[in-house]
């Protein structure tokens, strides 16, 4: 992911990636709002979901629908068959060692809450510290709170440059023997900033603590293996990987998992259970309590495929062109001001225009039909960082075309046109 | 989506001169000294966050300020509001308050002449996520009025 920072200067080296050819996946993308073209740059909220997952889901319910791991009848093994095969693409997509390692939760959310819940929880005591960063979503700050007043630890954080990096000079002061867990998202969802996530996993491991790291933004724009990083837990969510809403997963190394009690109780997640005591199921079962959403990992699993096809790689390169080409035309708009210039970013324009508030440009570039996200971003810290209430995000994605980033610029100018 | 009603849609309904004029020049902006009210207003969605100032006597309030940060609507919307608000009753505010409550929310008619400018601000009903933006100060002046201590949210 290092590329990216030098992605400026290289040049077609392969193909150009055919955007309009995949384009045509996405059927919202013929939507029109406000009698105009769809312009969808709220990718960080959601992304859109290509008709591979939804005929995925689709045929799920029309032709194999029943409940998995529990009966003999054939569309119950049918079911179960193809949903472990879709935590067999998980595991591949990551590069998992084992499926054991998979869990499927809700969303990245739920993943942070059952690592605090069911691994820090147990493990600890007051006087301990969890080192977060001024980046993050609330969904990486509010379970780190509540598990620190459970627990009596200590909640550091690592602050943000100017451009919206971590300074790693910080983050080296704050940790310790201590220091029990690192908590870091790979990607800002606020700025875009791509994090150094590799030395901050290998310089949290050298005075013991784990690391968990939030993917949410990354694994739609960037190849994740979890071997190579070596993370002790990583989630995102498959709403923002072109699945649907409702899924998500969390990595964790197997002797980890293997450690750790179980989050929630219930059906699937037991061998035996008498009136007395219950033995759990192994992994990754013990976690996944009750009857799971078999569609939402059906429509994961046929995401993964449908990147796989796209290349992800070559997606992203094209991301990194489209946002250079963004940041360009945004540039010349007079006073528009860039929140979160890292050197090291992907896919988010965040930004102010002088003397309007972000939510009028969000309800003026509606009204063009260009769909941004105004607000704190449920990044809050970060807003506070830059001392404003609230920017303008469009974040892209592999469908975007320059047209749309023209699209938003001539939609920026309405905006200082209602304005002046 | 409903695309008939969206293709009449035209963003100057919205942000008609009135409120661009009132966002870009707020009347009645700033602390009010020696207040006998003060009360916080607090749109936690999008962070909007206003201080309404009230002076009242015999039943009457005789000024009224406010500052703070917004979008234009509700900048506006609280620069029309504590302008139609200096020496108004505390039930004519009362009554006040309700019709521009139903002016934001609902297709009822309303009454052009005691709204005055804020009639401009009928705009909001037709964007849902921004009725609490223009509500927001309006929420404030009334529990102000009501005599409540806590800050006002509108979630």
């Amino acid at each position: 992911m290092n590329n990216s920072n030098t992605a400026k200067t290289i040049t077609n080296i392969s193909a150009p990636f055919d955007v309009e050819r995949f384009r045509k996946d996405f059927p919202i993308l013929n939507e029109q709002v406000h009698g105009k073209p769809l312009v969808y740059l709220d990718n960080a909220a959601t992304s859109q979901k290509p008709k591979q997952v939804i005929e995925s889901l689709d045929a799920y319910y029309r032709e194999t629908n029943s409940n998995i791991h529990r009966g003999v009848h054939t569309l119950s093994e049918q079911a179960t068959a193809i949903y472990e095969k879709a935590r067999g693409k998980v595991k591949e997509f990551i590069n998992s060692d084992s499926i054991k390692e998979i869990v499927f939760v809700r969303g990245a959310t739920e993943g942070i809450n059952l690592v605090a819940q069911s691994f820090g929880r147990n493990m600890l005591k007051p006087g301990d510290e969890i080192i977060i960063t001024e980046l993050e979503h609330h969904s990486n700050i509010v379970p780190w709170q509540i598990l620190s007043e459970q627990t009596g630890a200590t909640l550091n954080y690592i602050p943000i440059n100017d451009a919206g990096e971590l300074i790693l000079e910080e983050y080296e002061k704050l940790l310790s023997d201590k220091t029990c867990i690192v908590a870091v998202g790979h990607i800002s969802n606020a700025l875009g900033t791509i994090n150094p996530i590799k030395t901050i996993i290998d310089k949290a491991h050298a005075v013991g603590a784990k690391v968990i790291v939030d993917g949410a933004q990354a694994v739609p724009h960037t190849r994740v293996d979890v071997r190579e990083l070596d993370c002790d837990f990583y989630v995102f969510s498959g709403h923002k990987l072109f699945g649907p809403t409702g899924i998500g997963v969390l990595y964790g190394k197997e002797a980890i998992l293997e450690s750790m009690p179980p989050y929630q109780g219930g059906g699937d997640m037991i061998q035996t259970v008498s009136m007395e005591k219950s033995t759990y199921n192994a992994l990754p079962y013990k976690f996944e309590a009750g009857t799971p959403h078999i569609a939402g990992v059906i429509g994961l699993g046929a995401a993964i495929d449908y990147v796989d096809q796209l290349g992800l790689e070559a997606a992203a390169q094209y991301e990194i062109e489209l946002l250079d080409y963004a940041d360009e035309q945004a540039s010349q708009v007079p006073g528009l001001n860039f929140v979160g210039t890292a050197k090291n970013k992907t896919s988010i324009l965040s930004f102010t225009l002088d003397g309007i508030h972000p939510h009028d440009i969000g309800t003026i570039l509606d009204g063009e039909g260009v769909a941004i996200r105004a607000g704190h971003h449920c990044a809050m810290p970060v807003m506070e960082r830059f001392n404003i209430p609230a920017t303008a995000r469009a974040s892209f994605a592999f469908y975007n075309t320059r047209q749309e980033v023209d699209a938003l610029i001539q939609a920026i100018d309405k905006c200082q046109k209602v304005f002046n | 989506m409903s695309k008939g009603i969206q293709l009449m849609f035209d963003i100057k309904d919205l942000y008609q001169e009135v409120i661009v004029d009132h966002n870009r020049s707020p009347r009645n902006f700033g602390r009010l000294e020696n207040a006998d009210t003060t009360l916080e207003g607090f749109n936690p969605l999008c962070g909007d966050k206003l201080t309404l100032y009230l002076k009242t006597n015999s039943g009457k309030i005789n000024e009224i300020a406010f500052d703070g940060s917004g979008c234009a609507i509700s900048v506006a919307s609280a620069s029309l509001m504590t302008d139609a608000m200096k020496g108004k009753s505390l039930d004519e505010a009362e009554i006040l308050f309700n019709q521009f409550h139903n002016l934001v929310t609902t297709d009822d008619d309303y009454d052009a002449e005691s709204l005055g400018k804020l009639v401009a601000l009928a705009g909001v009903k037709d964007y849902p996520a921004r009725v609490k933006c223009a509500s927001l100060c309006w929420h404030t002046l009334h529990s102000a009025l009501q005599g409540d201590n806590a800050p006002v949210k509108t979630e």
